[in-house]
């Protein structure tokens, strides 16, 4: 039988001596995470305010389309870029499969409906008084934008977590458009996938618990900052 | 300017210098790229890094592996996302030569797949050869009180691999039409790679086929506690070769480099390393390098196997599928 609890302190040997395979995967994922974010942070928040803050028809089926891509399953999003990707799709003239800038486009466009939907609510959630408001006090179109943002900045923040969560724990993308390449374009999903497959099971189960890790500890940074920006509120205007 | 049309544009800029960045560094600053498509055995088995170190500590370049079945692998290859493919499927390969997807064909090693059971074995196929053995495991599981298809006796790659496509040929030749076969409840089809089946055939105390490579490996670690019922027959030889992909359908293609690599793979050295890859912890080679014996015509009956196997019009790669490189068929 599989000596699970053998591996486990495997694991924790692996990750305490700093192995540097492991930090390696761990450094790759959280970057290319983070730029994915950031990209769709970029396309997402102009969106995200033009929906949410401007009138026009068709604007609830834009909303609704965003919304429906949340679910959309990270491997049928891969195939589709694997396709576009690929020599002979579309964009093959680039050169872009199994490179970390096919990884990061990937994930940038698989978070971008969260991102848009959690924001656009966020903002959605705001007084509208505020964006009259700072209008009328003399705010031209864009400083009254990022006042509104300002308000939303709680669920701006989430928006950001949440794509990060989801662009670091997907499969799908990284194994068909980054090919799984060691060292290259291997990320923390990716090669927990390899190693299990290559019976390296310590391996697996310690870049498991470095995901697990960084997944709990993402989500507690947002608490606490939610906490502090409360208490921030509290001291600015007291009671 | 509204705010909205600004981060638009830096949106946009910013995606396109990071195409364009990525464009750039891959050709004309980093090494020279050499995408490999291989089957999961070779690159499970650890074999392939072994060898790619050993490449590019002398050559100026950098090896990429993809590691998926030898279906995909084709698939690539078509595509011309991959340089070079290694694989396992003769069938496969000679269609693959004569659509002039792939060029300059060698056979580098082979080994033998092994069936794998639980130990006590239920299905009683230990020194039977494998037909027979297929068909006693056919039997045991028409027999079993559970049809529901909670118990499973036999497990499948299910992924067209070059072990899938032996699966498939095996059971024909035990006389079973294989799309009935797979629908039987006690048939598990996986649709991943060896050692994840491996892994189900034992979660599940059930047969299946393995290359000997992912097997041993998966048992000596402690892994999978399946024991080696068949091994070493003609019908269960496994022979891998490479193949260049034809730069006459995308150009893209590193064809120098490729050919490069497949002159080192088929060279003493390498052969060697391949023939004596894992004997120290297994006890026994994975593979054994293919080139040193087809050119002496010994150890036989396996040479003979091989040709068998895996020459087409006696030769392994005939030579209107060859281009330049003539040095490696003399």
């Amino acid at each position: 039988m599989v000596d699970v609890l053998g591996g486990i302190i495997k694991a924790f040997e692996l990750i305490a001596t700093g192995d540097p395979t492991l930090y390696g995967i761990v450094a790759r994922t959280l970057f290319f995470s983070s730029i994915a974010v950031v990209l769709a942070m970029l396309w997402g928040t102009p969106i995200a305010l033009l929906i949410s803050l401007r009138n026009f028809r068709g604007r609830t089926i834009i909303k609704a389309f965003f919304n429906s891509l949340i679910g959309v399953p990270t491997v049928v999003l891969g195939l589709v870029l694997f396709l576009i990707f690929s020599k002979s799709g579309p964009l093959g003239f680039l050169g872009l499969l199994y490179t970390p800038a096919a990884i990061i486009l990937g994930e940038a466009v698989l978070v971008t409906p969260i991102l848009i939907s959690i924001m656009s609510n966020a903002i959605e959630a705001v007084d509208p008084e505020i964006m009259n408001l700072a209008k009328t006090l003399g705010a031209s179109e864009s400083q009254a934008a990022i006042a509104v943002l300002k308000e939303a900045l709680n669920g701006v923040l989430l928006s950001n977590i949440a794509s990060f969560n989801r662009a670091i724990a997907e499969l799908g993308v990284a194994l068909l458009v980054g090919g799984n390449i060691a060292g290259l374009t291997d990320v923390l999903t990716t090669a927990i996938s390899r190693y299990t497959a290559r019976g390296e099971l310590d391996f697996a189960i310690a870049l498991g618990i470095l995901l697990m890790l960084i997944v709990f500890g993402i989500n507690v940074v947002l608490i606490m900052a939610r906490k502090a920006k409360m208490l921030f509120t509290l001291w600015r205007n007291p009671q | 300017m509204h705010t909205w049309q600004k981060l638009i544009i830096i949106a946009t800029l910013s995606t396109v210098i990071l195409i364009a960045g990525t464009v750039a560094y891959f050709n004309y600053f980093a090494k020279r790229r050499l995408i490999i498509s291989t089957t999961t055995s070779l690159y499970d088995t650890a074999l392939l890094d072994e060898i790619e170190k050993r490449y590019e500590t002398t050559h100026n370049v950098d090896i990429n592996i993809i590691s998926a079945g030898t279906g995909i692998a084709i698939q690539h290859a078509q595509n011309g996302d991959a340089d070079i493919i290694l694989i396992h499927s003769p069938a496969m390969e000679k269609t693959f030569l004569e659509q002039g997807y792939g060029v300059n064909r060698k056979i580098i090693a082979y080994n033998f797949f092994t069936i794998v059971g639980p130990e006590n074995d239920p299905a009683g196929v230990t020194g039977k050869n494998a037909t027979e053995a297929l068909k006693s495991i056919a039997v045991y599981g028409e027999r079993l009180a559970d049809q529901s298809g909670q118990t499973k006796v036999w497990v499948s790659r299910g992924d067209n691999s070059g072990t899938h496509s032996k699966e498939q040929n095996l059971w024909k030749a035990a006389g079973y039409n294989y799309t009935l076969v797979s629908a039987e409840p006690w048939y598990a089809s996986v649709g991943s790679g060896m050692g994840d089946t491996l892994n189900v055939a034992n979660q599940k105390t059930a047969y299946t086929l393995a290359d000997i490579g992912t097997y041993l490996k998966f048992y000596t670690d402690g892994v999978i506690s399946l024991s080696a019922l068949i091994t070493e027959e003609q019908a269960l030889l496994n022979v891998y070769s490479v193949m260049a992909v034809n730069q006459t359908y995308h150009e893209q293609i590193n064809y120098a480099d490729a050919m490069d690599f497949i002159e080192y793979l088929v060279s003493d050295e390498a052969q060697q390393f391949i023939t004596d890859y894992g004997k120290a912890d297994y006890g026994k080679s994975l593979f054994y390098g293919a080139v040193q014996p087809l050119k002496s015509n010994a150890p036989q009956p396996i040479v003979s196997w091989i040709k068998s196997a895996a020459f087409f019009d006696g030769s392994e790669c005939p030579p209107q599928y060859r281009k330049n490189y003539p040095q490696l068929y003399s």
